[in-house]
């Protein structure tokens, strides 16, 4: 007998007085001009005349069709005046911010270039362009917005002169790297970079993205976006294996890392696994002291969209247990297509406790927002 | 339950719908065909505004590579997060033995009967010589 499951309750408690933190929102600009003010005329020549050269192989497309048309939006996201969802703030606040009572949300800007520009001092100043975007068209009008560093991840000093320019302003929580790099992130090429972000007191938030021109998947460039969708957490798996295998945490303890957009529940194989060969391959590997899931519990964080959805919905419960509930932390990926609902995202019921630290107290102690 | 005018037939054409809020529901009419169905505008996954989203067909593949587009027009595609469902009945593609969006019953009715009752027609106009698609709520 069919179900009319629409009878669900959402579970409005995951929404308590206190407010949520959603640790994934996307604003965008109406148009590519929106950055110019903030660019030098130098480089706004430039974008204007030359415009960007990234290693994607479309120089103005993503490399797979999404589910709706343009790149991925979710439908009723886009405003009237026909520009791009999350480009309009008082869209985004009934949609997303007053809709669910979001006390903060942790902006992952896609744009800016920034990681992606093969001309580094362009990526530099679309970097720089896109931070001071951010501050003043999105967190000077809506103070529960807050701003990620976007840096070069190419060109190491640009970076790090944008991490300590930012240092100590209250709007920017955390620095954004993109999980796919020219190389993988535990590399010594990106310590400098690293360094920075935990000596000036910024988390660093790996959202999903960049186009290092490498496949999306350890086995080539899939065929279909359905193939394209699962390799996120690959893209992850290969961040937190290198970071923990380089030695990045034994070199930076302090450093502290979100995974964003990459769902969760390969995490504990991975660490399984991680231990497993630890104890097989440790001589080559002697500058680890430390176990690397201890690594891993003590410096690794996830957000949950988007989300698994196992066939038995309590199976995601011991999933959190063995990540740790005080290590996850709720995102919805606004206004994404396959964005999560902080009303409907977990299919299993959570207890207060566990409902208290997911949808607001990890994020807050993570990005130093208390 | 009472019977709501929601709109008069020549205002949704065949592969249109109209979104009509009845007792403080939203509601998705479809003409399909010539044929009108009605849907809560709310999806069972996680409650989008399932009406709003694409009206398009059912695609089958025998094998890789043997692509067959069927019941065009049928098939409702949610704005959020794709799933699909048929207009017809509410039951859902990927999920057919336990997820159904909620379906209402609507027929339509000539004015001239209309204007006998008892009907609801708060926001429809209702002329004689016209027909009405009817929602059951």
């Amino acid at each position: 007998m069919n179900v009319a499951v629409i009878d669900r309750q959402p579970d409005t408690s995951s929404q308590s007085k206190l407010g949520i933190v959603d640790c994934d929102v996307h604003p965008y600009t109406k148009s590519a001009a929106d950055l110019d003010q903030f660019l030098p005329e130098r480089w706004r020549k430039h974008r204007q005349s030359v415009g960007g050269r990234s290693r994607s192989p479309f120089s103005n497309a993503p490399n797979y069709p999404r589910m709706s048309p343009f790149t991925g939006m979710r439908m009723d996201s886009y405003p009237k005046d026909g520009t791009h969802p999350g480009s309009d703030l008082e869209m985004m606040q009934e949609q997303l911010l007053d809709l669910f009572n979001v006390s903060y949300g942790l902006m992952m800007p896609l744009l800016g270039r920034g990681s992606d520009e093969r001309n580094i001092e362009f990526g530099a100043a679309m970097a720089t362009a896109a931070n001071e975007w951010e501050a003043q068209v999105w967190c000077d009008r809506e103070p529960r917005l807050k701003a990620g560093v976007q840096i070069p991840l190419e060109y190491t000093e640009a970076a790090i002169k944008e991490i300590e320019k930012r240092a100590g302003d209250r709007r920017f929580t955390h620095v954004m790297i993109p999980p796919r790099g020219l190389e993988p992130l535990g590399r010594r090429r990106y310590w400098p970079i690293l360094e920075a972000c935990a000596a000036n007191g910024f988390s660093i938030a790996l959202h999903l993205g960049g186009t290092s021109g490498h496949p999306s998947t350890g086995g080539g460039w899939p065929s279909f976006y359905h193939e394209e969708h699962p390799s996120y957490p690959q893209s992850k798996e290969a961040l937190v294996t290198s970071l923990v295998v380089e030695g990045v945490f034994e070199h930076i303890p302090n450093l502290r890392v979100a995974l964003v957009e990459g769902g969760f529940a390969w995490l504990p194989s991975l660490t399984w696994r991680l231990d497993k060969h630890y104890k097989r391959l440790r001589e080559e590997v002697p500058h680890l002291k430390r176990l690397p899931s201890e690594y891993i519990r003590s410096s690794i964080w996830v957000t949950t969209q988007p989300i698994e959805e196992p066939e038995r919905p309590e199976d995601l419960l011991a999933t959190c247990e063995w990540i740790g509930w005080d290590r996850i932390m709720f995102s919805t990926d606004y206004p994404h297509w396959d964005q999560d609902d902080p009303r409907y995202a977990f299919k299993a019921p959570l207890t207060e406790q566990q409902k208290r630290m997911v949808f607001r107290q990890n994020a807050l102690s993570f990005y130093g927002l208390e | 339950m009472a019977r709501h005018v929601v709109a008069p037939v020549s205002e949704i054409a065949p592969g249109t719908s109209k979104i009509v809020d009845v007792a403080g529901r939203s509601i998705g009419i479809f003409n399909v065909k010539g044929e009108f169905y009605a849907l809560i505008n709310r999806c069972p996954h996680e409650g989008a505004p399932l009406c709003i989203g694409f009206v398009l067909g059912r695609f089958t593949a025998d094998r890789p590579g043997a692509y067959r587009l069927e019941r065009h027009g049928e098939m409702l595609r949610c704005p959020w997060h794709g799933w699909e469902f048929d207009i017809k009945t509410g039951q859902s593609w990927c999920h057919p033995e336990s997820v159904k969006a909620r379906t209402y019953n609507v027929e339509v009715v000539p004015g001239e009967a209309l204007a006998k009752g008892p009907f609801v027609a708060e926001t429809v106009p209702v002329a004689v010589e016209q027909n009405y698609v009817v929602l059951d709520l």
